[in-house]
Order: C-alpha cells, then sequence, then structure tokens
C-alpha cells in the first residue's frame, strides 16, 4: 500500500523523467567527442586493413612467387591468380587480380602470404567512379605498393617483434 | 505612412493589413527555418555530437548557420512525387490544410498590449477552434497518399490530437476562469506584477498539463507515435517529397513556436517583465518563447517515444482528471476570501 502510493506520487511529480532531464542536461555541456574527419582523423593501428599493395624486394624484383596460398584461404573468394614461368626460370604471376567490392578485409591473405607479398595498408579512403573501378590488377596493387612502400615498411617493421 | 495613405484611398487599410501579415508571417518563418537548426544543434549537443557545422556563408562556416537555407533550397529544388493510386487533389490540398491553420492562429497572438493584428474578445476561443483545424491536414494526407503507413499515421494522429485537445482545452478553462476574459491581451495584463503572479504559479497543475498537451498536440517526440518512424517508417508524410513535404515540416515547426507562444501568454505573463522594475517588452515574450521551445527539443532529446495505449491513457485517465479537479479547485476558493490567490 506504502509502495503504491509512493509511487503514485513518483509517477505524478514527474520525479522520473527530471532525472532524465537532468542527464540531457548534463550532456548539453560536456565537451564534444566527434572527430571531424576530413580534417582530423583518428588514429590507427601499424596493423589497419586497408586497401591492398603488392610489394617488391629492394631490388625492385617484385616479392610475389605466385604460390596461391592467398588465393586459397581468401575467405570471399575475391583473389584471382594465374601463373607462368618467367624467362629466368622462376615462377610469377600473369594476373594477381582482388575484386574489393567481394573482399572482406579480413587480412587472412597477409598472413598466409610466405614472402609478404601482398599485405593491407592505412588506406581506408578510396573510391571507385564507375563498375570495375574496385577490381584491382596486379599493375593497379603493384602501384599501391611502389607508392606507399616506406609506410608498409613501417608498419610491418612495428608489427615484426609481435609475430 | 501619411502619403501612402493618400496615395492608395481606400485601398489602403486592405494594403495595411497585408503589410501586418508580412511583418507577422516573415520572421515566423525564419525563426522555423532556424528553430530546425537549433533542434539538431541542441539535439546533437546533448547526445554529445557537435550538430551541423559545415554550411556557412560566403566561404565561412559560422557554426553551420547556412545549413537551414541549404535545406530550404533543396526541398524547394526537389520534385514532388504523386502515388499513382493517390488522389491529386486532396494530396496537394492537405499540406495547405495543416499549414493554413498553423499561421492564421498567429493573427491573435498579442506581441505586446498593442501589437497585435487582430484584437479580438474571444482570441482565446478563436485560438481553440483554428488550431483543431490543424488535424484535418493530417487526416486528409494519410488518407489521399493511398498507403497503409500513411492511414496509420493519420489515424494515430488524428486520435491523439483530438484526445489531448479536450485536456488542452480544460487546461485553457482555468487560465480564463483566473483572467475572467476570453482576451489574449487582457489574460495577459492579469498576471501583471512580478513572475509570482504569473498564472504558472496558481495554475501550476494546468500550466504543466499544458505544455505536455502542447508537445502531445504538434505531435512532437515522446508523443510522435503519428510519424514513428521505427514502425510507419514516417506516418502519414511518408509518401511527400519536396515543397509538399517542407510544408509539412514547416506547418509543425509553426505549430511548436505557436504552442510556445501561447504557454508564454496564458501561463508566463506574455510580454510581462519577470521583476516589476523591469520595463515590459516583447523581447520578454521572445525569450520566454525561446525557454518552452528549448524545452521542446530537451524532451525529445531524453524520451522514448510513448506507447500508443499509453498515450490514450495519459490523457483521458490522467490529464483530464487533472484539470477538472484543479478548475474544481481553482471555482471553490474564487468563492472564498482566498479567491485573490487565483486572481
Amino acid at each position: 500500500m506504502l509502495n503504491r502510493i509512493k509511487y503514485y506520487f513518483k509517477a505524478f511529480l514527474l520525479v522520473e523523467l527530471l532525472q532524465g532531464l537532468a542527464v540531457t542536461w548534463r550532456h548539453l555541456w560536456a565537451p564534444k567527442i566527434t572527430i571531424q574527419y576530413p580534417d582530423e582523423r583518428t588514429p590507427q593501428s601499424p596493423r589497419f586493413r586497408g586497401l591492398h599493395a603488392l610489394r617488391r624486394y629492394p631490388s625492385g624484383e617484385e616479392r610475389c612467387i605466385g604460390c596461391k596460398l592467398c588465393e586459397a584461404v581468401c575467405p570471399a573468394m575475391a583473389i584471382v591468380i594465374e601463373t607462368a614461368q618467367r624467362d629466368d626460370g622462376t615462377r610469377r604471376t600473369t594476373r594477381y587480380d582482388i575484386d574489393l567490392t567481394k573482399c572482406i578485409f579480413c587480412g587472412f591473405c597477409e598472413e598466409a602470404c610466405p614472402v609478404d607479398a601482398i599485405v593491407e595498408t592505412r588506406i581506408f579512403d578510396y573510391h571507385g567512379e564507375k563498375r570495375g573501378d574496385l577490381y584491382y590488377t596486379k599493375d593497379m596493387l603493384l602501384a599501391v605498393g611502389d607508392k606507399y612502400a616506406a609506410q608498409i615498411a613501417q608498419d610491418k617493421a612495428a608489427d615484426a617483434k609481435y609475430r | 505612412m501619411e502619403t501612402m495613405q493618400q496615395l492608395l484611398g481606400p485601398a489602403w487599410m486592405p494594403t495595411w493589413i497585408v503589410i501586418k501579415i508580412v511583418v507577422i508571417v516573415l520572421p515566423l518563418l525564419i525563426a522555423v527555418a532556424y528553430l530546425t537548426y537549433a533542434e539538431r544543434k541542441i539535439i546533437g549537443w546533448m547526445q554529445v555530437r557537435m550538430g551541423p557545422n559545415r554550411v556557412g556563408f560566403f566561404g565561412y562556416r559560422l557554426w553551420g548557420l547556412g545549413q537551414p537555407i541549404a535545406d530550404a533550397v533543396k526541398l524547394m529544388t526537389k520534385e514532388i512525387m504523386l502515388p499513382t493510386g493517390a488522389n491529386k487533389t486532396l494530396f496537394l490540398t492537405a499540406p495547405v490544410l495543416a499549414i493554413a491553420p498553423a499561421m492564421a492562429a498567429w493573427a491573435v497572438v498579442p506581441f505586446n498590449d498593442r501589437m497585435v493584428l487582430a484584437n479580438v474578445d474571444a482570441s482565446l476561443l478563436y485560438i481553440m477552434a483554428i488550431t483543431s483545424m490543424g488535424v484535418y491536414g493530417v487526416v486528409v494526407a494519410g488518407w489521399a497518399s493511398n498507403s497503409k503507413y500513411a492511414l496509420l499515421g493519420a489515424l494515430r494522429s488524428a486520435a491523439q490530437i483530438v484526445s489531448y485537445e479536450i485536456a488542452m482545452g480544460f487546461a485553457l478553462v482555468g487560465v480564463l476562469m483566473s483572467a475572467q476574459s476570453l482576451n489574449l491581451v487582457e489574460i495577459v495584463q492579469h498576471q501583471a506584477g512580478g513572475f509570482w503572479q504569473w498564472y504558472w504559479l496558481p495554475l501550476f497543475p494546468l500550466f504543466i498539463v499544458y505544455l505536455i498537451a502542447g508537445v502531445a498536440e504538434t505531435n512532437r517526440a515522446p508523443f510522435d507515435v503519428a510519424e514513428g518512424e521505427s514502425e510507419i517508417v514516417a506516418g502519414f508524410h511518408v509518401d511527400y517529397s519536396g515543397m509538399a513535404f517542407a510544408v509539412f515540416f514547416l506547418a509543425e515547426y509553426a505549430n511548436m513556436i505557436l504552442v510556445a507562444a501561447l504557454v508564454a501568454i496564458m501561463f508566463l505573463g506574455g510580454w510581462l517583465s519577470p521583476l516589476p522594475f523591469l520595463p515590459d517588452s516583447m523581447v520578454w515574450l521572445f525569450a520566454k518563447m525561446s525557454f518552452v521551445l528549448f524545452c521542446f527539443l530537451w524532451f525529445r532529446a531524453t524520451f522514448p517515444r510513448y506507447r500508443y495505449d499509453q498515450i490514450m491513457r495519459l490523457g483521458w485517465k490522467v490529464f483530464i482528471p487533472v484539470t477538472l479537479v484543479w478548475i474544481l479547485v481553482v471555482g471553490a476558493f474564487m468563492q472564498t476570501p482566498l479567491g485573490y490567490l487565483f486572481h
């Protein structure tokens, strides 16, 4: 009975509603946590998994040996590889495509690679303007690797001691 | 003004009235635009966000002050879609039906003791009558869209507005009992003498009921089941786009400002200053309206949406009894020597 009376008083005097209003009032003055994206960016881990790249050795020789482990491990089946023997007798890829619209950025390709050829970079804000723009071919992946070679090497070195 | 009067002759009176209407409606529309901006900013801040802060003028961001202008231009240039199954005449009439009462009600709203477009004797009655018309816009829109979501939204809105109108009306009966007048100017003048003389104190329960019923009446959160994004998309205006939608939007916000003005006039002393030694001025009215509007935005940022049956229960089983009891209390006290407490 007493509880019922107490409940009615509480409901009638809008106690809990006023408590709710007090919470939003406090937050009105709280410092804002928004990161204004193009101007400000959140810090990224060296392990960030973004756009893919194919790396080269310092000599300029491409690392990929066409073992197709990445193609095999890829859960989204986004990678297509064809290989052929090169004039010097080594096996190289003639085709290395990643369909980024299929890719789920799990990073398994990176893990599977025995020669650290395929990596995922920190780049996350890329786009395509027509169908097929996000189908990355070997040349495009190598170009990304060349452009960000220093950054990729630095990230790999930062993560190396945990592997 | 004298020369204009001679130039236009008998045409002067209508021209003068049209000028007065423009002077009221134009700032009202600008206020609506910036109310949407204030809403997004305040709700943003309460959610620890920043709100719109990109669109400015002349290359300066100015805290996003250009946002409502950009929104207006976008809505004006968008196509008005006519659903195939819709009743075209009613579909296009509905936004007009929604906004006309929201604007017409301003005719009797006094800004100070002289500045009122039409100082009619029964202005309170006029307000009650004209704001009740607003529901037709919603109902007609919901029906003419020929869509189940729109129809559901319209039904909810109709039932809700009709229920809360009663509580709102009874709350105003308390005001007119205290003021002994239906004229808004006289109602304000009866509250003279400092903020403790305003009707919010003697009629406190009615003030709260009117404030909450006002939120319900304008279909605002937490009473926005008529829109109910999560279950019926956008309610009665799902099928509206472009300017037709913008007119509904304008009507909703114009109604909000109207309810804020009415709360300020009936319960917060209108243009009267809170302390007797400060001069009375329109500025006080706008300050009080801003406070009430801030409360509306605050409620929206705080409360989750009511369930439909809870809305009905609150309207019929709480508000109407509360208002009736307080009217009885006011009436009884007026027969005793303590009647001066209720003026």
